[in-house]
């Protein structure tokens, strides 16, 4: 679904990515790694085309497609949908036209008519239930005045209405209690699907004994170091990245 | 702190007002062209600068004087002014420091003028504290070894002719408004610098203005010029004596600046503001304005207003070339019964022009003060930036503080932004100062300096310290 | 001919044929008359129209109707459908068959100007242009030469009036007529009410309508009021609004600017007591080349009163925005808060806005403060949306529906943000267009 092949990448004239090479295929889930400053939010942040990175070498694909020549729309209209480490607030944008617009541009870039409205009345509705939230909340700008706990279940709720083909999940579970991570990880287990990939970007294991990966990499120093199981994240939970950066020198 | 308290503190006497006892040679009060022949042929002016002068007086003659600023002043009788005042002799001016009032001296070191400037200052040997005479001559071979041209504006005339006429008047054309007018007939003395291209200019450059004679306006006119990549920093001082009646003060300051040129231009302004019943002190009447011709060129204005009664006063850039930047720093202090009504206009008209404006005003004892300021983007003007910072400090209920921006837009990739606040001394403030031991004289003079932080970053080191301390003397000896 | 004759013209003829005037109308009247004649219309040297051109008035020939016949069918898909004390106005005349005002208890009285002439014309001789007098604005004097329709509202002491007073003003197509209304409020002490002015017509109106409202909240009292401008897109427009608020007072002005060729309005609160407060809130459209300018001022005549403004503004094609806002803090009004913001849009290069956001004070102990901005929309704003597969123009249209939002949700009358947001949503450029996300977000309410 997702090849990533030697990717390069520089912000502000420092390159941060340094030959990142990666494949995700439906039905999977996946868990990158590693300590701060690694570039694991970078790489989310090129998937989705996000301004000030400039790719020096390398490519990402999905399902076929140059994804460095798609806008940010596109992208998310294919399929590819990132949630914020720290979502933007946007004053005065209620949520109910967030959630329609997106949806809609989705549904007519693949050539679907926009959904009616009592069905997405009905759709919206379920997934607000789903994640444990007020149907006022539909009303409110997107993002304003949430605490973090809210600001991270609205993204899951986005990607439980808009059902993106990847999702990619950036520090979903920071500033999270336990009781809203159970909230956000039962809501991406949900997302669990043959035809759908998932995309965890996290520093802490927590969240894995939450949603288990298929996939764990490391990334240290702009390069995947180590991949393996779900049990890999546990030993770096024990041993801490040292360890690891260590036996890669 | 009680009002009457806080009032005392900042009751405070004119520091700067003696007068120089001087034989003068002065024309007597009043105005037509035959004044303006003497002034031209005093000076030794080609014929073409005596026409440029009677083009200007013509035209003021049609002129309105205006009425539109927040200012309350009895009508200005143009011919009870003499035009023209010059010390007659050297020899009758003071010879050394030794011969000048000691109190006067002491104000200086308070202010912290180096000493070669407190002899300036002072009168010493220098014509009507025209200053760039001692700099000139005390710099000039380096000067002259880097090709900086700094000499008054009457030698400019006489041995620059070519940049005068290409450059004077084109920034503030003679009829521009009718202060500007006035001074384009009878302007007597100023400075002229010219930074040819590619040279940053070794050292900064300085001119101290005083009024001395009684009854005499002052009318001088600067012109600034830096080539492509010239770089240069000016600073002007300005003292006058105490008297009893209003004296004027009309100048123009011309600055262009061409491609990737920076000019930064600095004023401490500190006439006599009048005394506290509102008699006497000077009507300040400047035109100001810097034309960034060059794309990238840099002009940035820098100005300390303590003096005058009246203030009207507006430095204001052109932006005309792409990427231009235009800045305005100020902070004003208006005390007695002072009037101020000052600020900028920044008229972007190039594309990627940019303008930043500190202005920070402190309105105490009877005063009223007032930020009047114009930015205007025009339709080719992409992406062009403003922010503007304007912030009051009211001391005691009897005095006023105005804002007046206005904002023309017209163009849809612009961004604007304008911030005012308008606030007294926070009790809270001063109590904590003074809970800490700090008397509430230096908590005042702290906060207020505080208050002026951002404006005051942009001087001159030497002049930092001046503005700071000039400050404190305004803010002095009332507490107790 | 100058300009202010064919007006003088117009009202000699008007004056002919009124009889049995009482005295003191006609003498004001006169006086309005002859204020108007020596003041002339402004001129962009004056400074207070230093922005805005009024030839287009001065130039123009208006007649005065003498019908209010407008179609119930059409009047009700145009107006507001509240349940409201209703006056309507059609080209300044009164409609007795488009209002209603039956159900009025006896502690408020809401009626046509005319009518509280002719029942006691002394109760209105007193009020009538004590706050907005003829040297006001050339306006004004025009307006109190003219005044012989408007409404009168009376609301007795503690009342809570339940139902929103409306007054609609509906403009005509054909001859372009002037209308000069006058309204006029009393709201006693503790009374709290809400008052509607609602322009709005057939769309080729081109008609000039000059109105001044005197409104007088005396202790305690409450008044929201909504000023809904919908007017045809060929209509001349100028309001003149004065309020006089005593201790304790509040006053909301919602300031809602969406039609007319050329319109501009004076709002003036004067707090005069202590505990005072008012608020402004304003939002205005601009397109082709509609000109829309505010100018707001509270004068803060007493200590501890309070002012808060929020104006926005949004202009696309050839439209010109002026907003002109000033806090005026008198010598010794000492505990003041006042605070003014005022943000612009512009969608088109040949957009203009020119704002002025005053600030004149003479008291020490205030927290005075203006912030006005004209800029772009957040471009991270912009990314999380397209990140979301929505398309950079369907984007900014969504945050500028959100600018004017900021506004909008303030106002309390779900039927009036709903219909402004959803003219907003229509009027944003095609490529943009978001009318039909918002009639389908509103329908998912029902």
């Amino acid at each position: 679904m997702l090849q990533v092949n030697d990717l390069h990448v520089t912000v502000e004239g420092k390159e941060i990515l340094k030959g990142l090479t990666l494949t995700i295929n439906a039905g999977e889930v996946h868990a990158i790694m590693g300590p701060n400053g690694a570039g694991k939010s970078t790489l989310s942040a090129v998937i989705a085309g996000k301004d000030g990175y400039e790719v020096t070498q390398g490519s990402i694909t999905f399902e076929g497609q140059d994804v460095l020549e798609m806008e940010i729309e596109e992208r998310a209209q294919a399929g590819l949908l990132l949630g914020f480490q720290y979502p933007v607030e946007i004053p005065g944008v209620k949520n109910i036209y967030l959630l329609k617009s997106a949806l809609n541009a989705q549904r007519v870039a693949r050539g679907e008519g926009e959904m009616p409205a009592p069905e997405f009345m009905k759709l919206v509705k379920e997934k607000l239930g789903f994640m444990k939230m007020d149907a006022s909340f539909l009303q409110r700008a997107v993002n304003e005045g949430f605490s973090g706990g809210e600001k991270k279940r609205n993204e899951i709720l986005q990607m439980l209405v808009l059902q993106p083909k990847l999702a990619m999940l950036d520090e979903i579970d920071s500033g999270l209690d336990i009781d809203a991570m159970k909230v956000v990880a039962d809501g991406v287990n949900s997302l669990r699907a043959e035809e759908r990939a998932i995309l965890l970007v996290t520093h802490y294991q927590r969240l894995l004994d939450y949603i288990v990966p298929d996939k764990v990499h490391v990334l240290v120093d702009g390069r995947i170091v180590k991949t393996g199981d779900a049990e890999l994240a546990k030993e770096l939970e024990a041993n801490g990245y040292e360890g690891i950066e260590e036996s890669v020198a | 702190m009680a009002s009457e308290e806080m009032e005392q503190l900042v009751r405070r006497e004119y520091k700067d007002g003696f007068v120089t006892d001087i034989e003068s040679d002065t024309l007597p009060p009043g105005l037509d062209e035959n004044t303006i022949a003497f002034i031209s042929k005093k000076k030794g002016e080609p014929e073409w600068m005596l026409e440029w002068r009677l083009d200007a007086y013509r035209q003021w003659l049609k002129m309105e004087e205006p009425s539109w600023a927040h200012l309350n002043y009895p009508p200005i009788n143009y011919q009870e002014i003499s035009y023209y005042s010059a010390p007659k002799r050297p020899e009758d001016r003071p010879q050394s420091l030794d011969e000048v009032d000691p109190k006067l001296l002491e104000t200086y070191e308070k202010l912290g003028i180096p000493l070669h400037e407190r002899a300036a200052l002072a009168g010493v040997a220098v014509d009507a504290v025209f200053d760039s005479v001692s700099v000139a001559t005390t710099f000039k071979k380096e000067l002259a070894e880097a090709g900086v041209i700094f000499c008054s504006i009457s030698e400019a005339i006489r041995d620059y002719p070519d940049l005068i006429k290409q450059y004077l008047g084109t920034v503030v054309p003679v009829a521009d408004n009718y202060f500007a007018a006035l001074n384009s007939a009878v302007f007597t003395d100023g400075s002229f610098v010219f930074v040819p291209e590619g040279v940053k200019c070794p050292m900064e450059l300085s001119t101290y203005f005083r009024i001395n004679a009684a009854n005499t306006g002052q009318f001088e006119r600067t012109l600034v010029i830096c080539e492509d990549r010239a770089q240069v920093s000016y600073l002007e001082g300005c003292t006058a004596p105490m008297r009893d009646e209003n004296q004027l003060h009309a100048a123009v300051v011309e600055l262009v600046a061409l491609d990737d040129a920076y000019i930064k231009y600095s004023t401490v302004q500190n006439w006599y503001p009048g005394d506290e019943e509102g008699k006497g002190g000077i009507y300040n009447f400047v035109t100001k304005r810097g034309d960034c011709r060059g794309e990238r060129s840099r002009i940035s204005w820098t100005q300390v207003e303590t003096g005058s009664a009246i203030t009207w006063k507006y430095p204001s850039c052109m932006l005309r070339g792409k990427d231009s930047i235009g800045e305005f720093y100020s902070v004003a202090v208006t005390n007695g019964r002072q009037q101020a009504d000052t600020g900028t206009k920044m008229i972007h008209i190039g594309e990627g022009t940019r303008s930043y404006i500190v202005a920070k005003g402190i309105s105490a004892g009877k005063s009223d003060q007032s930020y009047r300021g114009l930015v205007k983007i025009g339709p080719r003007a992409k992406g062009a930036r403003n922010f503007t910072q304007c912030d009051s400090l009211l001391i005691g209920d009897k005095c006023g503080a105005h804002t007046f921006p206005y904002q023309e837009i017209g163009n849809s990739t612009a961004t604007i932004e304008h911030e005012a606040t308008t606030s007294k001394i926070g009790e809270d403030q001063l109590f904590y100062c003074q809970s800490r031991g700090i008397s509430e004289e230096d908590a005042v003079s702290m906060i207020v300096n505080g208050f002026c932080k951002d404006v005051f970053q942009e001087l001159p080191m030497e002049f930092a310290v001046e503005a700071e301390a000039l400050l404190n003397v305004t803010l002095e000896g009332a507490v107790g | 001919m100058s300009d202010t004759q064919t007006f003088l013209d117009t009202l000699a003829t008007r004056s002919q044929q009124r009889a049995g005037e009482p005295t003191w109308i006609a003498a004001r009247r006169q006086a309005g008359a002859a204020r108007f004649d020596a003041m002339g219309f402004p001129t962009r040297r004056d400074e207070e129209w230093k922005y805005t051109d009024v030839r287009a008035i001065a130039k123009g020939n208006f007649a005065l109707a003498d019908n209010a016949e407008f179609s119930q069918a059409q009047a009700a898909a145009i107006t507001l459908p509240l349940d409201a004390y209703r006056l309507t106005f059609v080209d300044g005349v009164f409609s007795a068959a488009l209002s209603n005002v039956d159900a009025l208890p006896d502690s408020v009285q809401v009626m046509p100007l005319s009518k509280a002439l002719t029942d006691n014309h002394e109760a209105v001789g007193g009020p009538l242009g004590r706050l907005t007098g003829v040297d006001f604005s050339t306006f004004a004097a025009l307006n109190t030469a003219f005044m012989e329709e408007g409404a009168v509202v009376r609301i007795a002491p503690g009342t809570v009036v339940e139902k929103p007073i409306l007054l609609q003003f509906l403009s005509r197509a054909g001859t372009p007529v002037m209308s000069h209304p006058r309204i006029l409020v009393e709201a006693a002490g503790r009374s709290e009410a809400t008052l509607i002015e609602h322009y709005v017509g057939e769309a080729d109106a081109a008609n000039f309508t000059n109105v001044v409202a005197e409104l007088m909240l005396d202790r305690g009292a409450i008044l929201n009021h909504y000023k809904l401008q919908e007017a045809p897109i060929g209509d001349l427009h100028v309001a003149s609004i004065h309020v006089e608020q005593n201790r304790d007072s509040r006053y909301t002005s919602y300031n809602l600017n969406l039609g007319g060729a050329l319109v501009r309005n004076d709002l003036i609160s004067d707090l005069n007591g202590q505990g005072a407060e008012t608020n402004f809130y304003g939002l205005f459209f601009g397109q082709g080349r509609q000109h829309v300018d505010n100018h707001t001022k509270v004068n803060h005549n007493a200590p501890l009163t309070f002012s808060n403004e929020n104006y926005k503004g949004i202009l696309d094609d050839r439209a010109h925005g002026v907003f002109n806002g000033k806090v005026y803090v008198k010598r010794d009004s000492q505990k003041i808060e006042g605070f003014q913001s005022n943000q612009n849009l512009l969608l088109s290069d040949r957009a203009q806005i020119d704002a002025k956001p005053e600030l004149e004070i003479y008291a020490d102990d205030v927290k005075c403060s203006h912030g006005t901005t004209t800029g772009q929309l957040d471009e991270d704003a912009i990314y999380a949306l397209r990140t979301r597969g929505i398309d950079e123009a369907t984007a900014r249209g969504l945050l500028t529906l959100a600018f004017a939002g900021e506004v909008l949700e303030k106002v309390a009358l779900d039927a009036i943000a709903e219909r402004v947001e959803l003219a907003v949503a229509g009027k944003l450029p095609e490529r943009f267009n978001l009318a039909g996300l918002v009639e389908a977000a509103a329908a998912l309410n029902d």
